[in-house]
């Protein structure tokens, strides 16, 4: 709380610490794609194309929702923290945080 | 009058039996008491009659058999058997003498007049004046109930029943009449009040009535909605936890109440303003944590490495083992800057610490404080700028947040990774204490008597300090000034001039933490102690040139080894002045490190770009591994950390480069168990294991003397 208020700047250092670090991502190699979803499934940024997104949003959404509801039903003290998908040709990594999720799409083969 | 009452109903119950009470009638006395005797007796005669023979009377009819069974019926009427029946008027509208048909069928039987007078009456008044001149009650009663009995005496002549009662209500009368007499001679002059004066009134009336209304109104429905929701387990659980921390925090609520007004205010201004880039750092942790596995997934091939691979070839080498490098750290801003300092984290085993500087004393410039993760090798984790290029820096073991730094300006500095800051926490000023030259070590130590944080320091101005964290600043105390003695000390003597000895490496004793030891740049090593700063223990001709590393062996609290740029390392006995080995490697030695998991293997890195790795068990004369790192050849190494836990090592070059290498099986080889045995571990283990090898070096020694 203090500290956030000491740094009035420091806060959008924090913001653009995370901007670096999901630039980082994004160029590391086999990286397809990054989304960022908010509580509701809407994607609120995105380096795919608009329909790879929505598809992408409201489908993996729906996925960690209920991967969180499973998690926790067994142990309500549990959380959610990852969400890892192999698939064929792509590997789907979902970082749920308490409103938001964060998809990255990469290609572990490439 | 209740009395009268009784009788009369015994008379009607007596009357059924008209032969028997006139019978007893003579017997029965004058009382009231008498009557009921009465019934008893006759209840009394009906059992006794079942038992006696049957008394006929005289006069009795005969009757035969069928008559005494023929069945009378009598009809009881209400007609007057006394009543005259020949009654005859005129008729004055026929003229003629007519037969009444209808007779008056009642019979009295007893009537009697009341006698009992109203106190006011006249009669009553004037019975009280005739009482009162004669004075004599009784005559007065009798005179006055006299008439009266002979009234009654007639009637009985008519009726027989009339004889019982009659006497009777004289009796009550008489008693009354005594009665106020007897109130009235005891106080005369006091006119009794009488309740009923025989004036009742009675008195009704009628009140209005209230009209009937009815009255109502209809108020608005309050507001409805319609709400559902299925709680899960873990929904309730977070509501819970919710209340609590309101509950927690409403308990902190009026100590930092004001503070929080303000705050509030702030806040309002600074939501404003953030609302477009919280949205983005809210994922932050998140961010972090997925780089990490896109890292995993781009660098999958080395973290199996790391993991699984181990050498196969080692097994057909009989000594010799290689180096499998792994990841690389690099990071642009530090890429002209030379590897200064690695220090692995205590905590957390995938973080170390890299101070960047520059050896280039001509070509001085600024200084960075990186913190690698083998989990992200592509990015550091924390990165701090400094003004002045970092020469030494070492993590605390207990707080591994807090970095001790020393710097090229002679300047200490400790760094607070909790903090987000990029400042150090702790700096020390030129007014209190500062070294005038560059600082060659930092060492965290166990904390002081005050239980404060502190760390010592090594400086080329021969000083050894100790800081100590108090509050918000450092507090030095000189342990030790390194003097040069025996040298021109006469001629110098009362000009007061000492020559200082530049320190450039240190380092403390395990067990006994009051000792160390300092290695300085003309070559010697002191045995220090903390309690005495004016002399040494002991002084080491150790080496030709500056001695860059000197540590005690982790397991052995006697050996230690010491590293110059004479191209040289040499293992020691603190007791012994000679060395016990001497390993010359070529090249000038920019570190050298004892690995954590045995007595007797160390790794030295030269600046000819090669790691040496020796373990005196397998040879004692030659490496048993040595490598070239770099990529180019111009490069030199400059430190080297082995891992606390995992058997890899990291290495830092001259142009800001941190390689990690893996250690293949037989850098890391256990002493064969033999066959029933089991295979002893521990430093008890690791200490006979180098004292096996140090007796066969020292026994030739011994032997000449």
């Amino acid at each position: 709380m203090f500290r956030t208020r000491e740094l009035g700047g420091g806060e959008t250092s924090i913001g653009s610490e995370v901007e670096e670090t999901l630039k980082r991502i994004q160029s590391h190699k086999g990286v397809i794609g990054t989304i960022v979803v908010n509580a509701e499934g809407i994607p609120i940024r995105t380096t795919l194309d608009n329909s790879t997104t929505v598809q992408y949003a409201g489908l993996l959404h729906q996925l960690s929702m209920k991967a969180r509801s499973t998690v926790r039903d067994i142990d309500p003290q549990n959380d959610l923290t990852f969400l890892r998908i192999r698939s064929k040709k792509h590997e789907i990594m979902v970082a749920p945080d308490k409103e938001y999720l964060l998809i990255v799409i990469q290609n572990p083969s490439e | 009058m209740p009395p009268r009452q009784s009788t009369k109903a015994k008379l009607a119950s007596t009357s059924l039996q008209p032969g028997k009470g006139q019978a007893k009638g003579d017997k029965s006395s004058r009382k009231t008491k008498k009557d009921e005797d009465e019934t008893m007796e006759y209840g009394d005669g009906g059992e006794d009659w079942m038992g006696r023979p049957l008394l006929k009377p005289p006069d009795q009819l005969e009757l035969s058999e069928t008559e005494l069974k023929e069945e009378i019926t009598r009809i009881l009427t209400a007609n007057n058997p006394h009543a005259p029946q020949n009654i005859v008027r005129f008729n004055f509208k026929e003229r003629v003498y007519k037969h009444v048909s209808i007779v008056e069928q009642l019979a009295v039987h007893y009537s009697v007049d009341g006698h009992l007078l109203h106190v006011d009456s006249d009669e009553a008044r004037r019975q009280l004046s005739k009482i009162s001149s004669v004075g004599d009650t009784t005559s007065v009663v009798s005179g006055i109930t006299e008439p009266r009995e002979e009234e009654e005496i007639e009637e009985t002549e008519n009726k027989d029943e009339e004889g019982t009662e009659e006497p009777e209500a004289t009796d009550i009368i008489e008693s009354e009449a005594k009665e106020e007499d007897v109130e009235k001679g005891g106080k005369p002059k006091y006119e009794r009040k009488i309740r009923n004066q025989f004036n009742f009134s009675e008195r009704a009336s009628q009140t209005f009535n209230n009209p009937v209304r009815a009255n109502g109104c209809q108020t608005e429905p309050p507001p409805r909605a319609n709400f559902a929701a299925t709680a899960s387990q873990w929904e309730i659980f977070d509501a819970y936890t919710e209340e609590l921390e309101k509950l927690e925090s409403k308990k902190e609520k009026p100590k930092a109440a004001a503070v929080k007004k303000e705050e509030r205010l702030t806040k309002k201004k600074q939501t404003t303003i953030e609302s477009q880039s919280d949205d983005i750092s809210r994922v932050a942790k998140a961010a972090k944590i997925v780089e990490r596995m896109v890292n995993q997934n781009a660098f999958d091939d080395i973290a199996q490495d790391f993991k699984y691979f181990e050498d196969p070839s080692d097994e057909f080498r009989e000594q010799e083992g290689t180096l499998l490098p792994l990841w690389k750290f690099q990071y642009d801003k530090a890429k002209r800057l030379a590897v200064t300092a690695i220090c692995w984290n205590p905590k957390y085993v995938d973080l170390f610490a890299v101070g960047y500087g520059s050896y280039d004393f001509m070509k001085q410039t600024r200084g960075m404080l990186l913190f690698h993760t083998l989990k992200n090798p592509s990015f550091p984790e924390f990165i701090y700028t400094t003004e002045s290029s970092i020469l030494c820096l070492d993590i605390h073991r207990v707080y591994p947040h807090l970095i001790a730094v020393g710097f090229y300006d002679g300047s200490v500095a400790v760094y607070n990774i909790h903090e987000t800051t990029n400042t150090p926490s702790y700096m020390s000023t030129s007014r209190f204490g500062k070294h005038t030259d560059p600082v060659w070590q930092v060492k965290w130590q166990k904390d002081d008597l005050d239980n404060n944080l502190n760390f010592f320091s090594i400086s080329s101005d021969g000083r050894i300090v100790c800081w100590a964290l108090v509050k918000e600043e450092l507090v030095h105390t000189d342990i030790i000034k390194l003097i040069i003695h025996g040298l021109c000390k006469d001629e110098l003597e009362n000009l007061q001039l000492k020559i200082v000895d530049c320190g450039t490496s240190f380092d403390f004793h395990i067990e006994d933490d009051k000792m160390f030891l300092v290695g300085t740049e003309d070559g010697k090593l002191h045995k220090c102690s903390k309690a005495y700063s004016s002399h040494y223990l002991d002084t080491f001709e150790a080496h030709h040139m500056a001695v860059d590393a000197v540590r005690w062996n982790p397991f052995h609290p006697q050996i230690f080894i010491s590293c110059s740029s004479d191209w040289t390392v040499k293992i020691w006995d603190h007791n012994i002045k000679t060395p016990l080995f001497i390993f010359d490697l070529h090249s000038a030695v920019g570190d050298v490190a004892w690995a954590p998991y045995s007595s007797t293997v160390f790794a030295a890195v030269t600046s000819d770009g090669k790691v040496h790795m020796f373990d005196l068990n397998i040879n004692k004369y030659e490496p048993v591994c040595v490598q070239v790192v770099v990529s180019r050849k111009k490069n030199k190494l400059t430190h080297v950390q082995f891992n606390p836990v995992y058997p890899i090592i990291v290495v830092g070059d001259d142009r800001g480069c941190v390689m990690c290498m893996k250690l293949s099986p037989n850098l890391r080889r256990q002493p064969k168990a033999k066959k029933g045995q089991e295979v002893k571990r521990g430093p008890d283990v690791e200490i006979a294991k180098l004292n096996k090898l140090l007796n066969l070096v020292r026994d030739p020694d011994i032997k000449p003397k």
